[in-house]
Formats: structure tokens, sequence, C-alpha cells
């Protein structure tokens, strides 16, 4: 015999009242964790990916669809950007490093980013296999996509106008795989890097067929195929400052004096958690609503059940058990239909998060975060054993008043 | 065994209770006679240290009660008295073999299975050890609190009313009962009961006269 057994032995009594308490309880932790578990892992994903991106520079329009197309490969780009505005912005004495971009195509829903090597250099990603792009039309694979299409080096692949699936074909513009990359965890394994000029040569063909430009007939793998200087755009660049200071007077002077945009990633990414944040503390409210619940109807059975058992705690009492440990026993009971409905809570939480791609493919990325504990999860814990505590107080405080004699007595 | 001298006990300004001089040598076996409203509950629970007299000592097994308070009476209580209330109380959530280890376990006592099962065999219950109290006829579960009564092998067993609401053979048998498991564990008996059948099956008695809201 134990206070456990004896705690067991009661809950066992009222299986229905029972599990319905520890269900409301459950849901109520699987809620608020499953909130904790997704926006953090959203929130230091935004921050990962923008790591070491001061600015994004791009054409004038929405800031936050500037860095959603810009480091997070989620939005379609404002527009386009005269390369020689990229070209002057490298010329910048607050300017550390700028990686240009050029946006436009995607094969199989992947993006084809048209850069420089030094972008590869900033994920920091590895090859895994053959190298980097030197000609047009070479493209390096992030490991996502290689993984998914099953394209090594050596592979040809047609990329498609438009940044989802089901654009027109390059068919006449075919890249050819000419490294992989290893995986990073970062958006770059979701990306197929080229040279800028293939992007433009792959649309160079694309404008010919459209306008008759001069260039028509041109071999697109030919170096002589590239469109004249003055009019060669980019989609938009990374900037690294060279010193914090550049924070201060950088932005508002690409802002006011030339014709691009710059956008902070990590002012951008703050704002955008401000608006998703509305959400999760509805969520939040409702989840912590379901707990109060549980409480009131743990308060409500432990009550109830303290009627009906007014006279085992006499008898308990007789048999020497003293006032702490009748207490004892309600305690525990409280606290171990929380903790069980603590621990459902978790593991429908964490399994839920560790799935959520099977029902949300977009947050199927956040999944990662199901496999860690968050330190916002010992708050959870201990607010759904505070409420066993809580609902036990009154109860608990008639157990321990409670006249024995006059119980034993009565009965 | 135990002895109590100039008890008065009073419920607001009314005496309940009022016992000059009452001693008892281990072993011995008494009637606490009288009818209803005398107080014989109430000395019952003076006895267990349940309740404190407005009045009075009580010495039981060499122990002056109004010197144990709190914790230290309570578990006082559960290795030395045993008590088998009129309405019986056994715990309906736990097994009758439960029932008596709970009186271990509250006692402080370590688990004694081989005892719980001698016992239950003793009281001819063994059958009936996975059962749940309301699976239990009044015989049986007044037999199963008789066990749980002595299964800490008490000196002092208490017992109410034990025979309200039995025929005169199951009176006898429960009464033979009570007697035969006091003896087995060596302890003084005390049977509150205004049951004239019982009067002639214990050696002693204290009774109790009518007390009508004597003023104090």
């Amino acid at each position: 015999m134990s206070l456990l057994r004896l705690a067991l032995a009661y809950a066992r009594r009222r299986p229905l009242a029972t599990l319905l308490n520890v269900l409301l309880l459950a849901v109520g932790v699987a809620t608020i964790t499953l909130v904790i578990v997704l926006s953090h892992e959203l929130d230091t994903r935004l921050s990962r990916e923008a790591a070491g991106i001061d600015l994004v520079v791009g054409a004038k329009g929405s800031p936050l669809q500037l860095v959603l197309a810009g480091v997070y490969h989620a939005d379609v780009p404002p527009g386009n950007i005269p390369l020689s505005a990229v070209e002057s912005l490298r010329g910048n004495p607050l300017v550390g490093e700028v990686i240009p971009l050029a946006l436009g195509d995607s094969f199989h829903g992947f993006r084809i980013v048209g850069t420089e090597p030094a972008f590869v250099a900033h994920y920091g990603a590895a090859l895994a296999s053959g190298h980097l792009w030197e000609a047009p039309l070479d493209a390096v694979l992030g490991s996502e996509v290689a993984r998914v299409s099953g394209l090594k080096a050596g592979s040809t692949f047609a990329g498609s106008h438009g940044l989802a699936d089901g654009g027109g074909m390059h068919e006449d513009a075919r890249y050819t795989v000419v490294g992989v990359l290893a995986p990073t965890g970062l958006v770059i394994d979701r990306l197929v890097l080229t040279g800028v000029d293939s992007v433009w040569k792959v649309h160079e063909r694309h404008h010919e067929d459209d306008e008759k430009s001069p260039l028509a007939g041109a071999n697109p793998r030919s170096a002589t195929a590239w469109p004249p200087a003055s009019t060669r755009e980019v989609t938009l660049a990374l900037v690294k400052y060279k010193s914090p200071l550049a924070a201060a007077s950088l932005p508002r002077s690409i802002n006011a004096e030339t014709v691009l945009q710059s956008a902070s990633p990590a002012f951008e990414s703050a704002r955008l958690m401000t608006v998703f944040g509305v959400g999760t503390d509805v969520i939040r409210a409702f989840a912590l609503l379901m707990i109060a619940a549980s409480a009131l109807g743990l308060f409500v059975a432990l009550t109830q059940a303290l009627d009906e058992r007014r006279y085992d705690i006499a008898i308990m009492r007789a048999l020497g058990a003293s006032r702490s440990t009748v207490v004892g026993v309600l305690m525990v009971e409280s606290l171990l239909l929380c903790a069980f409905g603590l621990v459902v809570g978790f593991v429908l939480a964490h399994g839920l998060a560790a799935n959520i791609g099977e029902w949300l493919p977009a947050a199927a990325p956040l999944e990662t975060g199901a496999r860690t504990f968050r330190a916002a999860e010992w708050a959870v814990a201990a607010l759904a054993l505070g409420v066993g505590i809580m609902a036990t107080l009154i109860p608990a405080w008639r157990a321990y008043r409670l006249d024995v004699a006059a119980t034993l007595a009565e009965g | 065994m135990f002895s109590l001298r100039g008890i008065e006990h009073r419920y607001g300004a009314s005496v309940v209770l009022r016992v000059a001089e009452w001693e008892a040598a281990g072993g011995e076996h008494w009637l606490l006679a009288g009818p209803s409203g005398s107080g014989k509950s109430t000395l019952l629970h003076i006895l267990s240290g349940l309740t404190t007299p407005t009045v009075g000592d009580v010495r039981v097994a060499d122990v002056d009660l109004t010197t144990l308070a709190g914790s230290a009476r309570d578990r006082w209580r559960g290795r030395t008295v045993g008590f088998v209330p009129q309405r019986l109380h056994l715990v309906a959530a736990l097994t009758v073999r439960d029932n008596l280890r709970l009186a271990q376990y509250l006692a402080a006592l370590p688990d004694e299975p081989q005892r719980v099962r001698e016992l239950l065999e003793a009281v001819q219950v063994a059958d009936l050890a996975q059962r749940y109290p309301r699976q239990l006829s009044q015989g049986e579960a007044q037999r199963v609190a008789i066990a749980r009564a002595v299964i800490n092998r008490p000196s002092l067993v208490l017992a109410d009313e034990p025979t309200a609401n039995l025929d005169d053979a199951h009176a006898a048998a429960a009464l033979e009962l009570l007697r035969a498991q006091a003896i087995a564990v060596n302890a003084t008996l005390v049977v509150a009961s205004h049951d004239a059948r019982v009067r002639p099956l214990l050696p002693h008695t204290l009774a109790l006269p009518i007390r009508l809201a004597e003023a104090a």
C-alpha cells in the first residue's frame, strides 16, 4: 500500500470523470505546447536563415516582400534592378559584401538562383560532389533538390518559367548539373544555384523570341550572348555591412538616393513575428482557458469526491493517518491526474509537431522543432501541476479540518 | 491497561459524558452499556484519542494521552488501538485485502502479506480477498472490519454497536469473533452496546446513565 496506489484506486473509482479531466488538461497542454514548439522553431529558423545578411536591396515595393523573396525564397520579388546600381553599391565604403541574386525560374518547385560563389560561402555550404558553376548553364544543386530530383553531376534539366511549377519550360536552354552541395539545414538546400549570366542567357532567348532582340540567333551557351552592360539586371542583392555603424545611415541613403529599396531581414522578420504573434496569443489564451476549465473540473470532481469520501478520511484518521497524510492522498491523486494529462499533452504536441508536414506541407520545415524540449515547456509543466495543487487546496483544507469523531459517529 | 479519572466532556454548555473512574486490566473484555445518547461513542473516541475530554485524565497503554498531540497521537492510535465503527467504513475503492494493508500502511507498519492472509482466513473471508466492499454481505463486511481492527496487533480493541441490525445467531457470532480476535492479539476489548443480548457475553460492564442535556 502506498499513497500512489491509494490515489490510483480512487481515480479508478470514477473512470469517466477522471478521463474527462485528464483529456481536457491534455488538450490544453498540447495546444499551448504546439504553439510554443512551432513559433519557437519558426522564430529560430527565421533568424538563422537571415544570419549575416544585414540588408536586402531590390526594387522599390514592399520591404517584407523583398526579404521574403531574397532571404527566405518564399515570395515573388518586387521587380528587377539594374546591375549597375548593385555595382555602385560595391563601391560604397559602408558596404562589406554584396551578393547579387537573379531570380525568376524554378525547377520542380525549387528556385533557380543566379548568383556568385560568395552565396555558397555565405551559407557555409560545402560541395558534396562536383564543382561550382563555371560556364553559363552550369548548375549546382542544393542537397534537398538533389535528393528529391535524383539528379547528379552530369545530369541535365530544363528550368520552368516562374517560381512555381507549371510555367513554360526553357527547353532550349537546358542546365547541366556540375555539383551537389552537402546539407546545411538552411534554405540553400532547397535552391538550384547557377551564375547570374545563366539567368540572363535563358531569358535573352526568351526575349528574343518575343521581341526580336538584336541578339537573335545567339547560341545560348556561347559567351558572346551577353546583354549589353547597360541593360543587365538582377533581382536583388544581399548586403553585409562593413561595420555595424553602417546600420545608421546606409539603409536611409539607399532608399533616398537610389532607385533601390533596402530592407532589413531582422526588422522585417520581427515584424512578421509580431503579426503572427497576435494569432499565437489568441491560441495561447484559448489553451489557457482549457487548462483553467480542467482545473475547475478537477476541483469539482475532488470536492464532490470529498463529500463521498468523508467517511474514508475519518476511518483513515482512526486507523492512524495524520492530517498531512489524508491531505497527501488528495494531493497525490490530483497531481497524478495532472501529471498524466501533462505527459499525454506533451506527447500529443510533439507528435503533432513532428508530423505537421502531413497536413500542412508548408510547415514541414518546422518538424525539426518537435525533437527538442523547450525551456518554456517547463513553465507549461509547472502550470499544469500548479493547477493540480490549486484544485486540491479547498478539498484538502476540508479534509485537514475534518472532525473525525463526529464524522464516525454520524455515519 | 487503561485508566480514566474525573472525565467530563461537554458540547458547549451541556455535559454529554461524565465518568468518575474506570480502570481495565490488560486482556479484560468490557461491555460499555447505556442507552442511545448516554455518551458511549464519545467515550470510545476518548479512549482512542480521537476526542480529548473537556476535563480529566486518560491513560491508555501507559501513555498519558494529554501529552500526545497531532501526528504523534495519530501514530500512537494506529499502533495501539483497533477500532470497529458501527458503520464499519471499509474503504470502497479498495479490495478487502487492500483495506487490511491500508491499516498497516497508515500505522506506518511494514507490509505483512502473510499476516493479512492468515487473518482473512481466521475471520473466514479468505476467498473474498479480491472483492470490493460493495460485493460483501453485512456479515462479511463486519468480519473484514474486525480483521482490520486487529491487523496491527493493538493492545486495545474498541467496537461500537457491533450487533446492531444482526439477528441473534449473527450477533452472538460477531461477538464471539471479536472476543477470539482480541484474545489472539492479547488485547483489551471494549464493546459499546445498548443491546441487552450482549451483556451476558462479556464479563465486565460499565453502565452509563441517561444524560439529558445536564448543565455543567
